[in-house]
């Protein structure tokens, strides 16, 4: 079997697929890559499953050697990478040949990079997902000497790139009202959109904390809350009125009250905003927040039509007329690239 | 979708797929009960575009696929389903079972009992004699993966949560506040008050069943010494020597 030898890698580097939805009720909280998107163009890249397990990487990369032939695509957080020395493009897919080394460096913006394996990473599947969560001792993080080994790979293409979302800058979450957001008054809710946020540094799988000069944002009967079920995107005050942000793997049920729940396509945004960058909240109806979602979910869905083979200088192509220039392949979907609608 | 919350139940929106129906904004037997008893209703509807469904403490919760289930739609079929009886006298899901746990009140491995007894009015004895024949049931699991809240404990024991949080407690550590028990399945921090310790492992990777226990299950913390409480945990390293019987419906 294929695969990448952990030769060095940074902390906190983890599996993750899609988590595990559905298991509220045992406790288990989905889970899953921090970036779903950066998920879904990796798999668009190796034209694959957007189930399959990838590696999530922490702001720095690590070195690693293929035990066999294998294809790879990078994702995500932009990182310094390259394959026996000769650098890689990122949001691309490349071919590895047996022995040969990668080397992936440190995020030049955001967080969160991601290096997926032709076939998936085939590593045990634990409560019917791969995906690391280490809080719910739920296997832990990548260590050197590990051998992340690739599922059975169905394809061939590599050398193709995508123009990919940039999410890595920080900006506007927009966020639907729910059940708790009545416990605050309007003016507390208007004046939380009309504040300028920091992501402060307390931050991590399961939420990221949102600084901001003046005073907290508390609801009526803090306290005395029961507790109830938590949602991804959920923004949760704490004691003091500070909001944190909840990513997937945030806990199941809390005490705390939440003002509101920022849109799923706005939570990569929120994942890989590194500490100091600026974010606010838009209030958005539930209508507005479900039209967003679709028009994001149509972009997703349309990824693998928008990878298009990375442009090369023809004069530096000694195998030229070893590659196939025209692609026979053309999508009937809409290419919401064109429309300039990527929300 | 904002409501009034003086009426129950209520149903409102969770984010963009979820939807909540809540029995009452405290805790008490019935509305634990309403919310068992609805939840498995939900899910014995099969409706289509229901993608989960869990309960909470007082209130039932389901995701949905919007692309097959509009808002409205799964609104209406939920109140046309509140409506055919009282929830809050409704009987309790089958399958329940009655757990008994060893557990060791007190002692340095359970150091916050005295402090407990002392905010509930009550000798360390007394205190023991209280929690040890309580009878509490799995309100809610969450949190963790099968970690349940447990109660309702009677009023004496509705103790606020610490200012501080306690670094650590270990797995089967019994802790207590606002009436109610939490027994952990892993290690982590609390603001709970650490009063009990048992073997009893609520999540355990790699079995049949890695989750012990289901909402409407029944558990009594069986007070006993440390060398006994020792005993079991290296005869039973899954349970501490817990055991369960079905409980009639």
């Amino acid at each position: 079997m294929s695969g990448l030898k952990v030769l060095r890698i940074g902390p906190l580097a983890s599996i993750q697929d899609q988590g595990r939805p559905g298991q509220l009720q045992q406790g288990v909280s989905c889970g899953g890559a921090a970036d779903l998107l950066a998920l879904a163009e990796g798999a668009a890249l190796l034209r694959q499953d957007a189930h399959l397990a990838a590696l999530e990487m922490a702001g720095i990369g690590g070195l690693f050697e293929a035990t066999g032939p294998l294809r790879i695509a990078l994702t995500g957080a932009p990182m310094q990478a390259s394959l026996d020395g000769e650098s890689l493009a990122w949001n691309a897919s490349h071919q590895v040949q047996a022995g040969q080394k990668l080397e992936i460096g440190a995020a030049r913006k955001g967080l969160y990079g991601y290096l997926h394996l032709g076939g998936g990473i085939a590593s045990e599947v634990l409560l019917g997902a791969r995906a690391v969560h280490v809080m719910s001792g739920l296997g832990s993080p990548v260590a050197v000497g590990d051998l992340l080994p690739c599922g059975a790979d169905r394809g061939r293409e590599v050398g193709l790139g995508l123009v990919a979302e940039d999410r890595f800058q920080g900006g506007a979450l927009r966020i639907v009202e729910g059940f708790q957001s009545d416990l605050f008054t309007a003016e507390v809710r208007a004046r939380f959109a009309d504040t300028a946020f920091k992501r402060g540094s307390r931050a991590n799988r399961m939420g990221v904390e949102m600084i901001s000069d003046g005073a907290g944002f508390s609801a009526a009967g803090q306290l005395n809350i029961l507790s109830e079920v938590i949602l991804p995107g959920d923004v949760q005050m704490t004691g003091d009125g500070k909001p944190f942000v909840l990513l997937r793997e945030a806990q199941t049920t809390g005490g705390y009250p939440r003002i509101g729940t920022v849109l799923p396509c706005d939570l990569s945004k929120v994942a890989q905003a590194q500490a100091g960058m600026d974010l606010q909240f838009v209030w958005v109806t539930l209508d507005e927040g479900l039209a967003i979602q679709a028009r994001h979910d149509a972009m997703v869905k349309a990824l693998p039509s928008a990878c298009k083979p990375l442009l090369r200088d023809p004069a530096m192509m000694q195998d030229l007329l070893s590659f196939q220039l025209v692609s026979g392949v053309v999508s009937a979907e809409a290419d919401p690239f064109e429309s300039g609608d990527i929300t | 979708m904002t409501q009034s919350t003086s009426r129950f139940p209520i149903i409102r929106t969770a984010g963009l797929d979820g939807m909540l129906v809540t029995f009452s904004d405290a805790l008490s037997e019935s509305s634990n009960r309403a919310t068992l008893a609805f939840g498995a209703a939900v899910k014995a509807s099969g409706w289509s575009g229901v993608a989960e469904v869990s309960t909470s403490l007082a209130s039932v919760f389901l995701r949905f696929d919007r692309t097959v289930l509009r808002h409205e739609a799964l609104e209406t079929l939920l109140w046309e389903l509140l409506e055919q009886q009282d929830w809050q006298q409704a009987a309790l899901p089958g399958g329940r079972r009655l757990w008994r746990v060893p557990t060791v009140f007190g002692t340095d491995l359970a150091p916050q009992l005295s402090e407990a007894a002392d905010a509930a009015g009550m000798s360390e004895t007394q205190a023991i004699e209280s929690l040890g024949s309580a009878r509490v049931r799995v309100l809610t699991i969450g949190f963790a993966p099968g970690q349940p809240y447990l109660g309702p404990l009677g009023a004496e024991w509705n103790l606020p949560r610490q200012t501080e949080l306690t670094p650590q407690v270990p797995t089967g550590a019994l802790v207590l506040a606002i009436s109610q028990f939490v027994l952990f399945a892993t290690t982590a921090p609390t603001g709970w008050r650490h009063v009990g310790q048992t073997g009893f492992r609520g999540f355990q990777l790699g079995r049949p069943e890695p989750i012990a226990l289901r909402p409407g299950d029944e558990m009594i913390f069986t007070p006993v010494s440390r060398s006994d409480y020792d005993r079991f945990c290296l005869e039973d390293s899954h349970f501490g020597g817990a055991s369960h019987e079905e409980i009639p419906a």
